[in-house]
This record gives C-alpha cells, sequence and structure tokens, in this order.
C-alpha cells in the first residue's frame, strides 16, 4: 500500500468531509479530491460505500475506507506521525467516548432544535445547552482543563469532530433568530473555538465560514418553508 | 500492567452491549467482577458517577478509573492487553472490523427493537429492514468462518451477544434467522461453541420472557 494513491470523495459543505481532509491536511498527506453531487450519487461512490452510500469515502489504492472516525483512525494509523489520537490507551478511550458524544448525542440534539415546534423550541435549546455543558466542564475543569484544545497543545481527533460543522450553529442562531451558544454561559467552549478557527492547517482546509453558513441558511429556509 | 488489576463490569444480565464487554474479557483471560445493575429499578451510586452521561451499562472500572461506551471499551480493553488481539494487524482491516461493528451498533438492537414493539404493517416493514441487516452482515462474512480472517475477534464479538434477543425477535416477528441466512446460521453455532460466548450468553428463552415484560411495560398486547 505504500505510495498507493489517495482519492477522497466527498462535498465541499459537508463537515464528515472536512474532518478527513483536515486530518490528511495535518498529516501532510497528499490526495485527489473528488466533488459528489449528493442528488445525483456518482457510480464510483456507490460501488465504494454501497451500505451507506455517503460521503466522506476514502480510497487507498483500490481500497475503500467508509466512516469519517473510522477513516480518521486508519490515517492516524496508516501514516504515524503527528499523531491525531493520544497514545496511552485510557486516553484515547477518553476522546473516543467524547467523539461519540459529540456525534451520537451532542449534534442530534442540536437537531432537535431545527426541527422543533415553537412550543417545543425553548426545551430543545435546553436540552442542547446542557448537553454542551458537559464540554465546556471537561474545558473548564475536566480532563482538558488548562488546554489550548481538546488535544492539548495541538489539534486532536476530538477538536476536528467537535470543531468541524459549527457553522450549522451560526448559520441555525441567524435564521432562528435566537443564540444558542453564547460566550456568557460557554466561555470555553467559546475560547476554545477562537484557537480552533485561528489554527493554520483549519484555515488553509476549510472552506470560508461565511461561505458556509450562506449555505446552511439556504438549506434550514428551504427546510422552514 | 500491575499484578493486582482489578477490573470490574457494572453489568445487566440480558444487555447485549454489556455481554460484548465480558466476551472480550474472557477471550483475553482477564479476570474481572460482573456487578449486576437493577436497570429497572435502582440504578447503584456506583453506575451514576462512572457513567453521568448515561447512566447505562456496560461501565469498565479499571482499577477504578470508569470507561463507557462498549465499543470503546473493546478498543481500550485490546489496547491494554494486546494477546490475544481482538482486531486484525493491518490498518484496512481494522477499518473494515471498524466498520461492521459500527453497522451492528447503529442497526442491529434498534432494528430488533422495532420488530419487538410493532404490529401488522409496522412489523412487517420492520421484519423487511431486519433481514436486509443481516443480508448484509451475511456477505460481509462470505466464506469466512469468523468476520475477520485472522480467527474470532471484534466484530464477531460485538455482533454475538444480539443473538440471544434473536429467538424474542423472531417468536414475535414470525421468522427465523438460519432460514434467511444460513451462512450466519451457521456462523452463530460456531461461536456459541467458544467457551467464552457460551459462558457469557444467557438462554435466550429467559430473554424472550424479558422481552415480553418490555412489551407489558410499552403497552403492546
Amino acid at each position: 500500500m505504500e505510495g498507493a494513491p489517495l482519492k477522497l470523495h466527498g462535498m465541499w459543505a459537508s463537515f464528515y468531509v472536512h474532518r478527513v481532509q483536515l486530518v490528511l491536511h495535518l498529516k501532510g498527506v497528499e490526495y485527489e479530491y473528488v466533488e459528489e453531487d449528493l442528488s445525483n450519487k456518482s457510480r464510483a461512490l456507490l460501488l465504494q460505500n454501497p451500505v451507506h452510500k455517503k460521503v466522506p469515502v476514502l480510497l487507498h489504492g483500490d481500497r475503500p475506507i467508509a466512516e469519517s472516525t473510522i477513516i480518521i483512525e486508519y490515517i492516524d494509523e496508516f501514516w504515524r506521525e503527528k499523531p491525531i489520537l493520544p497514545t496511552d490507551p485510557y486516553e484515547r478511550a477518553v476522546v473516543r467516548f467524547w467523539c461519540h458524544f459529540v456525534d451520537d448525542t451532542l449534534r442530534p440534539s442540536f437537531g432537535a432544535i431545527l426541527r422543533s415546534s415553537a412550543e417545543g423550541q425553548g426545551a430543545a435549546v435546553d436540552n442542547f445547552r446542557q448537553n454542551l455543558e458537559f464540554l465546556e466542564a471537561e474545558l473548564r475543569d475536566g480532563f482538558c482543563k488548562g488546554r489550548k484544545f481538546f488535544g492539548g497543545e495541538r489539534i486532536g481527533l476530538l477538536d476536528i469532530v467537535m470543531g468541524c460543522g459549527l457553522y450549522w450553529n451560526s448559520a441555525s442562531e441567524d435564521v432562528l433568530g435566537l443564540k444558542i451558544i453564547d460566550q456568557e454561559s460557554f466561555p470555553f467552549f467559546t475560547s476554545w473555538f477562537e484557537s480552533f478557527n485561528e489554527a493554520k492547517e483549519v484555515k488553509e482546509v476549510i472552506p470560508p465560514t461565511e461561505k458556509l453558513v450562506e449555505y446552511v441558511k439556504g438549506l434550514l429556509q428551504k427546510m422552514f418553508n | 500492567m500491575s499484578k493486582k488489576d482489578e477490573v470490574v463490569v457494572l453489568d445487566f444480565w440480558v444487555s447485549p452491549f454489556a455481554m460484548r464487554v465480558k466476551i472480550a474479557l474472557e477471550e483475553k483471560g482477564i479476570k474481572f467482577e460482573a456487578r449486576e445493575e437493577d436497570l429497572l429499578g435502582n440504578k447503584s451510586e456506583l453506575l451514576l458517577q462512572s457513567n453521568p452521561i448515561y447512566k447505562k451499562v456496560p461501565v469498565l472500572l479499571h482499577n477504578g478509573k470508569p470507561l463507557c461506551e462498549s465499543l470503546v471499551i473493546l478498543n481500550y480493553v485490546d489496547e491494554t492487553w494486546p494477546s490475544p488481539p481482538l482486531l486484525p494487524t493491518s490498518p484496512y482491516e481494522r477499518s473494515v472490523a471498524k466498520f461492521w461493528a459500527d453497522f451492528v451498533d447503529k442497526k442491529i438492537f434498534e432494528g430488533g427493537s422495532k420488530i419487538w414493539k410493532s404490529k401488522g404493517e409496522a412489523l412487517e416493514v420492520a421484519k423487511k429492514e431486519f433481514e436486509e441487516c443481516l443480508k448484509l452482515l451475511e456477505g460481509a462474512l462470505g466464506e469466512k468462518e469468523y468476520f475477520a480472517g485472522n480467527g474470532f475477534g471484534f466484530v464477531d464479538i460485538v455482533l454475538i451477544p444480539h443473538i440471544s434477543w434473536f429467538y424474542g425477535y423472531e417468536q414475535f416477528g414470525g421468522f427465523k434467522v438460519e432460514e434467511q441466512c444460513p451462512k450466519l446460521g451457521a456462523w452463530m453455532k460456531r461461536c456459541l461453541g467458544r467457551e467464552s460466548v457460551a459462558k457469557v450468553l444467557p438462554d435466550p428463552a429467559k430473554v424472550q420472557e424479558f422481552i415480553c415484560k418490555l412489551r407489558k411495560m410499552h403497552g403492546i398486547e
């Protein structure tokens, strides 16, 4: 597999794809990018990810890997420099737990805000904020206390999983006309997010926030009409 | 590793997720204490403290340090006690194993729950979706004895506990997994022949009784 070409099937506004792009960039690994039209998926994509038919899919030579966190762990194992995950098994477990929490609990609770009725919105926002408070607490006085990033001095897996996709929050706050993640309630999270956005590699890889926010606002306006 | 490793599993006899952890520890030859939680009644202080977000089993306590989420725990067990390995050695084969473990984790318990919770048209839909998932898994197994090429391992451990619930699904759904997916049926028998699996999996008839209890709780007749 050494020297085999890398191809990433993605969609420019998908934060699952951004995660993989960011990791490849952090590792200095070259790859070819293939933009997919998700309303008209390519034969190649459907062949490489027949089970879920989604992006991102990474092809290493002729071997497809699907699911963003699985792709990232594959990259981390194949290109061992500049590790994305810690080396200690317990620390790895803690990071993986929080990544699971973000994808399985935090993000869906954000989605619930978007799908809530007018009456249910308050409760949905409260629920999301209660979930976010768990991460705020880790940054404030948990395992990430005093750290610039969740991963320490360098961006790690949890930074990537949490940081990519937060433009959904900006877009939603705009469209719904309410503040969901405010600095007063979430000072550590807000500060962390600033550090994440300021990171050189994030600026180099992730499309401009304004463009992503515009895109999401377009989707939300269609959703609400 | 210290010679006096204290390994505790917060457990619930019918939880397939907890069974995964117990099977993995058995396979590794790690001595552990399984503490039964009363999940339908009162959860212990230890559980609430160790897993404050989800308050669920399994929780692994390794020398007092808690780990939650069965797949996270399985990875931890494999990395902490590397022999015998649960995951293959090559990065690509590991990613394939993790993919199918993730698929089982997302689809099987929820899919099965839809079966025992439904009636009529909804039940037919649930059965069809469940069968499609099993067929995909059967495709992944192929002609192999176990899911990975290197023997009984990660994906087998993640999937095998669910078969203790299959009998219940079959009774309520009116189908038989072995008939729809014979290769999976053969794999199930093969796994049940392993000491770790035979020791950990509960009697499917008891699980079916438990599901009946759940149905009553959910107001399903």
